[in-house]
């Protein structure tokens, strides 16, 4: 009977780029699972960051059918952030769920990026943050949508239309704000000018990012900027903006660096959880 | 003129087939916003299907000073009733 050929380093490559869901008799891969849950929590405290700031406006709201519609976004924000965390701590395979990420971690763990921590500010900054994060959200869960990682895939999928609402809404007001009083422009151009240094951040790749596009998991981001560009360009056309001047980018809430406006968001959010720790209700 | 946005009046389809049914109204400063404050007003909980919003100020009231020759009339025709035709069992909402 003949021997089986001997394994090469090439087909080691190519068996540690299946997929993992699915290869028969799949190797447990270090490195890809810890690529996955590092992209999981950034995708997971993005949505949970920004959900808890939208979650502030909630009986502040210019009107009731404002606070509605603030509410509506956080609660699919938070969502999508419990799908995201519960498959982080299920990849990661240390007994953490997504309560436990989203309210047992300090500042330094946080991976999301700085533009969804940023604060509120009146109504038109925030839907000048809405804007600009929902339009690549938008275009990443386009893509997440074909994810090497079935999960993955099925959470964007489920997510994008929810999202596709959220940057549509919010380019209404930016439209709205935009092209309105003198008041309304004032406010709406301050908003966008605050917020416009946190796009390169969006479309950063770093060695995980990186990692995570080789084994098919992540998007090549670099492919979304062109349809982004295009749709805030539409978008600040119609509101008769111009867009900000480029600004000196600040990088590093990937890495967990941030502003200090996350400290105060995350104290206000794990308050209770704390406290009370293991409370039901 | 006012501060407050314009009231709209806002009609949901239930299911298709259905006909649209007046749920409420909501405060928008123009249709587009309108239809959306209705979305997120009422149907957040998977009631609709189809939303129309009508500007309120578009709406022809009956005066209730008129009710009396408007509606009494009606009060003793039950002859008006088509009550003896046979529905069959699996036709619905009618």
């Amino acid at each position: 009977m003949p021997s089986l050929p001997p394994i090469r380093p090439e087909d080691e490559e190519v068996a540690l780029k299946t997929r993992p869901s699915g290869a028969f008799d799949a190797p447990v891969d270090e490195a890809h699972r810890s690529t996955l849950f590092e992209m999981l929590l950034r995708l997971g405290d993005d949505s949970l960051i920004l959900g808890q700031r939208l979650g502030e406006w909630c009986g502040h709201a210019p009107t009731v059918e404002v606070d509605l519609s603030l509410a509506n976004i956080a609660l699919d924000l938070i969502g999508q952030a419990t799908h995201f965390l519960n498959l982080a701590g299920e990849v990661e395979g240390k007994g953490r769920d997504g309560d436990t990420l989203a309210f047992r971690r300090d500042v330094l763990d946080f991976r999301n990026c700085l533009l969804v921590e940023q604060p509120n500010g009146d109504f038109a900054q925030t839907m000048a943050r809405q804007l600009l994060f929902s339009a690549w959200q938008k275009r990443l869960f386009d893509q997440l949508s074909a994810s090497s990682d079935d999960r993955v895939a099925a959470i964007a999928a489920k997510a994008v239309k929810e999202v596709a609402y959220h940057e549509e809404l919010a380019g209404e007001w930016v439209i709205r704000l935009g092209d309105g009083t003198d008041e309304s422009r004032a406010r709406m151009t301050d908003g966008l000018d605050w917020m416009w240094r946190f796009i390169p951040e969006l479309f950063e790749i770093d060695e995980q990012a990186a990692n995570a596009q080789a084994r098919g998991l992540w998007p090549d981001v670099d492919l979304l900027r062109t349809g982004y560009d295009a749709r805030l360009q539409t978008v600040l056309a119609e509101a008769t903006l111009e867009a900000p001047k480029p600004q000196r980018p600040i990088l590093g809430g990937r890495r967990g660096h941030h502003s200090e406006h996350l400290g105060h968001l995350i104290a206000v959010m794990q308050f209770l959880p704390r406290t009370y720790p293991d409370a039901v209700w | 003129m006012s501060k407050d946005w314009p009231l709209w009046e806002v009609f949901v389809r239930s299911k298709g087939g259905m006909a649209h049914r007046h749920v409420g109204s909501v405060h928008g400063p123009d249709a587009e916003i309108a239809l959306r404050h209705a979305r997120d007003t009422y149907t957040r909980r998977m009631e609709g299907v189809s939303l129309w919003v009508v500007p309120s100020a578009q709406i022809i009231a009956s005066d209730p000073r008129d009710d009396a020759q408007m509606f009494d009339p009606a009060e003793d025709k039950i002859y008006r009733h088509p009550t003896f035709y046979n529905i069959p069992d699996d036709v619905t909402h009618i």
